[in-house]
C-alpha cells in the first residue's frame, strides 16, 4: 500500500526534527531574516497601520474579484495582450504547452513563480520536449537538485555554500573550486546568460495584477525577472486570480510591505510593471504577451465566507519564517507547494481536506504566523476551522471520535470527571510504580518517549479544597 | 477588600498541578480577595475544540457558562483557558442560547497576572523568591490576550528575584495540546529547542503564566536531566519568605 500524505509527513517530520545540522542551517538563516525583518519594520513609520492598509486593499480586491479581474483583462487585451482563464492546472498547462508548440518554442526561461510550481508547469513543458530553465538563483539550484523549492521566497535556504559548490561542480563545471558566493553566482550566470538569449519564451509569475492600469507588477532582486520578460519573443505570465489589486497607487504600500515581510528590504532591487507586448515604435519587449489566470480551487475558497481572506496572501513567506514547526521540520517535509502556516491553511482547499487535514493539526496554534502576516490573515484560527471541517466531514479516526464523546460526557458530569481523574492518576501511579513507564501498558507512552512522566499528585485541587472547607 | 473572585482551575491543573491553584488562591487572598471555587466546574472545552470536535466542545462550554454565569469576576491561572473563553466562546457558541451570557462572562474573566495588574492594580504582592528566574512568554497569553508586560511587572517586584531574559522567549515551547501527542516528534523538538534557550540563561527556574507550557517543559527538562526547574508565576508570587515551604501551606 502506498503511503498517504499524512504518513509521509509524520515520517519526514521525525527525521528532520531530529536532524541537528538541518536545524542549525535553518536557525542561522532565520536569525538573519529576523534581524533584517525587524530592521525593515522599524523603517516603516507605522507598521500596524501599513498592515491594516494592506488588509483593506486586499479585502476590497477579493470582495470584488470579478470586477477587478475583468478590468485588468480589458486593459491587457486593449494593449494587444492575451488573457486566458484557466479553471485548473491542466487547463493552464495545456494552454502554455500548446502556445509553445504552436510558436515553435524549444527553450523556456522562467523567473520565480510559485503558481507554476502549484500547477506543475515545468514537467508538463518538458514532457512536450521543451527545455525549461529556472533563472532565479535559488530556483536554479533546486532545479539542478531535482527537488521542489524549500521555501516560497528563498527556495534553496536549506543549503550551504559548500553544498551548492559541490552541486555546481557536478552539474555545471567540474573546474569550479571556490565556495565563494560571488564565484558561484558567476558560474550560474555564465550558464543562464546563454539560456536567456536562446529562449523563445519567458515565463514569469506576478506579485500583483493592477486592475486600473492593466499591468502586472513583479518584485525581484536578481534582474533575471526583467531578462525573462523582455528578451524572449514571447512572455507568458502565469498567476493566481487572487493577485489582483484595484489601483496602481496601492503598490505604494504593498510593495514595501511585501519586501519588508519577505526579506527585510525597504523595497526589492527591481520593481517591474508590464502591460502588454512591444508596441510599434518601442525598441524592445516581447512580440506576444499572454496572461494565464489560474483558478485551481481559488473560487471555491472565495465562496467560503469564513476563510475567504486566505486569498489575501501576498506570498511573502513571513509566516513560514516565524513558524516554530517550519523551523523544525523544514519546507520539504510538508510535501506541498506552499509549506508553512499558509500552506497548511490553503492546501486542504486547493487539494482535499481528507488528504491534507493533517497539516492543519501539525501546529501548536501558537499564533506567531498571524502576528506577522502583513495582510493580517487570521492563519491559526483558520487552522482550527480546517480541523473542525475535517471532523465534521467524518475524516477523523473513529477511536478519536469515541474518545471525545466519552470526554464530553465526563466534562458534563463533575462527579464522573472527578472520579475519572482520580482513577487515571491512580492507574498511572501503579503502572509507573511497576517500572512500566513508556511500555505498551502506559497510556502516556507517546508523551513519555521524549518527556519525563507528568506529576501525579495523590489529591486533586478540588479534593484539597473540599477537605480544607470541611476542616474550617 | 478587592472583592469576590471565582476561581477557575483548568482541568489539568486540578488533576496534575494542584499546587498552582493553591498558590493562586494564596496570592488572591493576600491581596484581599475573597476566593470561591464553584465545584461543578470541569473543563473549558479547549481540548475538543482544538482537535476539531466543536460539537463536543460546545456543551462543555455551555456547562462552563452556566457554572460561572453569576460570578462577579473569574480568575484563572492559565492564559490558554482564558483565551478559550474570551476568544473562542463567541465563535463556538454562535448559535447557542448562552452566547450573550458567554460574551458577558468573557469580559469578566481574567488570566491571573492580568487580573492582578489590570484589574486589582497590584504589582507588589509581597513575595520573596531569592532565585535566578527566566520567563517564557506563553503563546496564548502573549498573542491572544496581549499579556506581554504584566507577568514581568509582577516578577520585577519579587524580593530577591533575579530575572534573566531568554533568547527567543516568545517562541512556542511545542506543547499545543493534542499536538504534543499527534506530532510528538515535532513537539519534542520544539521543546528541546526551548530547553536549550532556558539552559543558556543559567537560570534556576523557568516560569510562565501557562501551566500547560510548564507541564511540557517540566517533562522535556526532566528527560534531559536539566537542572532548571519549572514554576508557575503564581507559585513564585505565593512565596513569602525562603524559609516557608510551599507544601506546608494551607488553602
Amino acid at each position: 500500500m502506498s503511503q498517504t500524505a499524512a504518513q509521509r509527513f509524520l515520517q519526514d517530520a521525525a527525521v528532520k526534527s531530529a536532524d541537528l545540522m538541518h536545524r542549525e542551517v535553518i536557525q542561522r538563516g532565520m536569525d538573519s531574516y529576523d534581524a533584517a525583518h525587524l530592521k525593515g519594520r522599524a523603517r516603516i513609520k507605522d507598521w500596524e497601520a501599513a498592515r491594516q492598509k494592506c488588509q483593506e486593499i486586499k479585502r476590497e480586491a477579493i470582495n470584488h474579484l470579478d470586477r477587478y479581474l475583468l478590468q485588468f483583462e480589458e486593459k491587457v487585451i486593449a494593449r494587444g495582450g492575451h488573457v486566458f482563464w484557466a479553471a485548473n492546472s491542466e487547463e493552464a498547462c495545456t494552454y502554455v504547452k500548446n502556445l509553445a508548440t504552436r510558436l515553435g518554442v524549444r527553450t523556456v526561461v522562467k523567473s520565480k513563480s510559485m503558481v507554476t510550481e502549484e500547477i506543475h508547469l515545468s514537467p508538463a513543458l518538458e514532457k512536450a520536449g521543451i527545455k525549461v530553465w529556472e533563472t532565479d538563483l535559488g530556483e536554479f539550484i533546486v532545479q539542478l537538485r531535482e527537488e521542489p523549492p524549500y521555501h516560497i521566497v528563498t527556495p534553496a535556504m536549506h543549503l550551504n555554500r559548500g553544498q551548492i559548490a559541490k552541486l555546481f561542480r557536478e552539474k555545471l563545471d567540474p573546474k569550479i573550486d571556490s565556495e565563494d558566493p560571488v564565484d558561484l553566482m558567476a558560474a550560474a550566470r555564465r550558464v543562464l546568460r546563454q539560456a536567456f538569449f536562446a529562449a523563445e519564451m519567458g515565463i514569469s509569475g506576478a506579485n500583483f495584477l493592477v486592475a486600473d492600469a492593466g499591468v502586472i507588477a513583479i518584485s525581484t532582486n536578481e534582474g533575471n525577472g526583467r531578462l525573462c520578460t523582455s528578451v524572449p519573443r514571447i512572455h507568458v505570465v502565469v498567476t493566481g486570480i487572487e493577485k489582483v489589486i484595484p489601483r496602481l497607487e496601492d503598490l505604494a504600500v504593498l510593495w514595501p510591505v511585501l519586501a519588508t515581510s519577505g526579506t527585510g528590504q525597504g523595497i526589492t532591487t527591481y520593481g517591474t510593471l508590464i502591460g502588454g507586448p512591444r508596441l510599434s515604435g518601442e525598441v524592445d519587449g516581447p512580440e506576444e504577451f499572454h496572461v494565464v489566470l489560474v483558478d485551481n480551487g481559488r473560487s471555491q475558497l472565495l465562496a467560503d465566507a469564513e476563510q475567504r481572506e486566505v486569498l489575501h496572501c501576498i506570498r511573502c513567506g513571513a509566516c513560514l519564517n516565524i513558524c516554530p514547526v517550519f523551523r523544525h521540520v523544514g519546507g520539504h517535509t510538508y510535501g506541498t507547494t506552499y509549506p508553512g502556516p499558509i500552506g497548511s491553511v490553503l492546501t486542504p482547499h486547493l487539494n482535499s481536506i481528507k488528504e491534507f487535514k493533517h497539516l492543519s493539526y501539525a501546529s501548536s496554534l501558537c499564533g506567531a504566523c498571524t502576528s506577522v502576516c502583513p495582510v493580517k490573515i487570521d492563519l491559526h484560527h483558520h487552522l482550527l476551522q480546517n480541523r473542525r471541517n475535517a471532523t465534521e466531514a467524518g475524516a477523523t479516526k473513529s477511536s478519536e471520535r469515541l474518545m471525545f464523546r466519552a470526554w464530553r460526557h465526563a466534562m458534563l458530569h463533575p462527579r464522573i470527571y472527578a472520579v475519572g481523574g482520580w482513577s487515571m492518576r491512580k492507574a498511572l501511579r501503579i503502572v509507573y510504580g511497576l517500572g512500566l513507564a513508556g511500555s505498551i501498558l502506559d497510556p502516556m507512552r507517546v508523551w513519555n518517549r521524549y518527556r519525563s512522566p507528568v506529576p501525579l499528585p495523590s489529591e486533586s485541587f478540588r479534593a484539597r479544597w473540599r477537605k480544607d472547607r470541611a476542616a474550617n | 477588600m478587592k472583592g469576590k473572585v471565582s476561581l477557575f482551575v483548568p482541568c489539568f491543573v486540578d488533576q496534575l498541578l494542584p499546587e498552582v491553584a493553591v498558590d493562586t488562591v494564596k496570592v488572591l487572598r493576600r491581596i484581599g480577595c475573597a476566593v470561591e471555587f464553584p465545584e461543578d466546574q470541569t473543563c473549558c472545552g479547549q481540548p475538543a475544540f482544538n482537535t476539531g470536535y466543536w460539537n463536543d466542545a460546545r456543551p462543555c462550554a455551555e456547562h462552563f457558562v452556566r457554572v460561572f454565569k453569576h460570578a462577579d469576576v473569574v480568575v484563572c491561572p492559565s492564559g490558554s483557558c482564558v483565551t478559550m473563553i474570551r476568544t473562542f466562546y463567541p465563535e463556538l457558541l454562535a448559535a447557542s442560547s448562552l452566547r450573550e451570557d458567554a460574551i458577558a462572562l468573557a469580559s469578566r474573566t481574567f488570566e491571573f497576572s492580568e487580573f492582578l495588574v489590570k484589574v486589582a492594580a497590584v504589582t507588589q504582592v509581597g513575595a520573596t523568591f531569592p532565585h535566578a528566574v527566566t520567563y517564557h512568554a506563553s503563546c496564548h497569553g502573549l498573542r491572544e490576550l496581549h499579556l506581554r508586560d504584566q507577568p514581568l511587572q509582577l516578577l520585577r517586584q519579587v524580593n530577591g528575584l533575579t530575572l534573566i531574559e531568554m533568547a527567543r522567549c516568545e517562541e512556542c515551547c511545542g506543547f499545543g495540546g493534542t499536538f504534543a501527542a499527534k506530532f510528538s516528534d515535532i513537539s519534542a523538538a520544539m521543546g528541546n529547542s526551548k530547553a536549550e534557550s532556558v539552559a543558556a540563561t543559567g537560570a534556576e527556574f523557568v516560569t510562565a503564566i501557562d501551566p500547560s507550557c510548564l507541564l511540557h517543559l517540566q517533562g522535556i527538562l526532566g528527560k534531559r536531566q536539566a537542572p532548571t526547574r519549572t514554576i508557575h508565576l503564581a507559585s513564585i508570587l505565593a512565596q513569602e519568605s525562603p524559609q516557608k515551604s510551599r507544601a506546608q501551606e494551607q488553602l
